[in-house]
């Protein structure tokens, strides 16, 4: 694969699978993820891109019959040894959904909720500036942080929600669909905030929207079903490598038909 | 699943450059016609009719441009239409070449001094089988052809190479005749631009087929590879 040089690893897999009891979701996953760089996962409907993301933050945890073989390095140690504390890895590594969440409170309270129940040290008033600012929302709200945070526009509820990541100072952000809910310019505001928020933070965002991958991201891994398994349907890496070379010239035929839209 | 409708399109776009190239190719061996019996009524229809190739340049731009916007072309599809546009433009400056050398026999008229025919025949039919057979080779993809062809250059550039001697040496002996014989290295050099210009498309059908980049005249081992 094409990488650009020195570039330093933030998340490694390792022959990563995951099952949901008897079924296995995907299997044999190894990736690089870099620092500072925005990596997309593509790939059709059902193909496990979100159960791969959801691995990078242990989310999968939360899923009773979820069962995670391989590793996930961060940090340099496996986030699945059994002496990490899911919690800590994702207040270092953040979420962002689909749908935007904000928590029933007001803008100002949805920023600092986290950081209290952390018990953080520091200017509480400071830090909702700070995260509303890198989320490119506070000229937004500034004048009505008392608001509730429901009563935000849905774009506005995903930058919030992304500032409320932000709060916790995490290394990496994780984005799964954020923009599928949006309008096109709500879509473009958070495509460009991704820009400005690469250059402190590793953003992996998982898309169904090929023109956002190839708009937004540095690297691109497509991730599709394993044709080899005719009686179930298992995630596998088809190719990995920087996104101007899947979109232009990738070198799996099966990437060729998926991002050309011949198949998925 | 299939894009049937961008597949059309892009079918579509396809035959509008095949007719594109035959205009140029006609335009080329009449202007040779034309240059050897010095024709001038039939060298100024020619160069009137440059515009018609002009105007299919455009429209075949406008299309690919269309295409490119609405269908979101990736991959093989976004290497096709960047190299159809390419192409294009290569088909429209050949024909300025034909328009060329019909302004040349204009310009030479009643001249007397001696010229290469025979070189200049020869490699017009060169040129225009070669740019007949890249054509059908960037249309089919076929990088089999795309790669041999650039060989044949070689033999363009040698007429060429003879055609200037012949009349440099025309110049040295009768140095009146410096204008006119400047004349007629512009045909000749048209013929042989003409036949470079087919190489650059023949480099297309390596891209669009294999996405890499070659710079391939006839003497290239890289092509080797192919």
């Amino acid at each position: 694969m094409l990488q650009e040089n020195n570039l330093e690893n933030i998340i490694t897999t390792k022959d990563l699978s995951v099952f949901y009891g008897s079924t296995q979701a995907i299997s044999k996953i190894n990736l690089n993820i870099p620092r500072n760089r925005i990596t997309a996962i593509i790939g059709p409907s059902g193909c496990g891109k979100s159960t791969l993301i959801r691995c990078f933050n242990r989310m999968n945890d939360l899923v009773p019959s979820a069962r995670v073989e391989g590793e996930v390095i961060y940090s340099k140690q496996n986030i699945y040894s059994p002496n990490v504390d899911p919690v800590h890895i994702r207040r270092q590594i953040g979420m962002v959904f689909q749908k935007p969440n904000p928590f029933p409170k007001s803008v100002y309270e949805n920023i600092a909720f986290g950081a209290k129940i952390n018990n953080y040290q520091g200017n509480m008033d400071e830090l909702v500036e700070k995260s509303l600012r890198q989320a490119a929302l506070w000229d937004e709200v500034k004048d009505e942080l008392d608001k509730s945070g429901l009563a935000l526009s849905g774009g506005q509820q995903q930058r919030l929600c992304i500032a409320r990541a932000l709060a916790t100072e995490p290394d990496v952000i994780l984005m799964d669909e954020p923009a599928s809910a949006l309008d096109p310019i709500a879509t473009l505001k958070i495509e460009e905030l991704m820009q400005d928020l690469k250059e402190q933070y590793t953003i992996i965002i998982v898309t169904h929207n090929m023109q956002q991958a190839s708009r937004a991201s540095d690297y691109t891994a497509f991730i599709s079903i394993d044709r080899t398994r005719v009686d179930d349907r298992v995630g596998v890496l088809v190719e990995y490598d920087q996104t101007s070379k899947i979109f232009v010239n990738p070198s799996e035929k099966e990437t060729e038909d998926y991002i050309s839209g011949r198949f998925g | 699943m299939a894009r049937e409708l961008f597949e059309k399109k892009i079918k579509q776009i396809q035959d509008e450059i095949l007719l594109l190239g035959s205009m140029v190719e006609q335009a080329t061996l009449d202007s040779v016609k034309i240059f050897k019996n010095r024709d001038l009524n039939a060298a100024q229809t020619l160069v009137e009719d440059d515009q018609n190739i002009n105007d299919k340049r455009f429209a075949i731009e406008n299309a690919i441009l269309i295409l490119m916007a609405t269908q979101q072309p990736l991959a093989h599809d976004l290497r096709l239409l960047a190299s159809m546009l390419i192409v294009t433009n290569e088909l429209e400056r050949m024909g300025d070449y034909a328009k060329g050398i019909a302004h040349n026999a204009m310009r030479l008229g009643n001249s007397t001094i001696p010229v290469p025919i025979r070189n200049i025949e020869k490699m017009a039919d060169q040129a225009v089988s070669m740019l007949h057979r890249s054509l059908s080779a960037f249309i089919n993809e076929d990088i089999k052809i795309a790669v041999t062809l650039p060989k044949e250059d070689d033999q363009v550039d040698a007429l060429f190479n003879d055609s200037y001697r012949s009349i440099v040496k025309t110049m040295i002996t009768d140095p009146e005749t410096i204008d006119e014989s400047s004349t007629l290295l512009w045909v000749v050099h048209n013929l042989e631009r003409f036949a470079d210009r087919v190489v650059n498309i023949c480099e297309r059908t390596v891209f669009i087929k294999s996405g890499e980049m070659l710079e391939m005249d006839g003497s290239d081992d890289e092509m080797d590879d192919f």
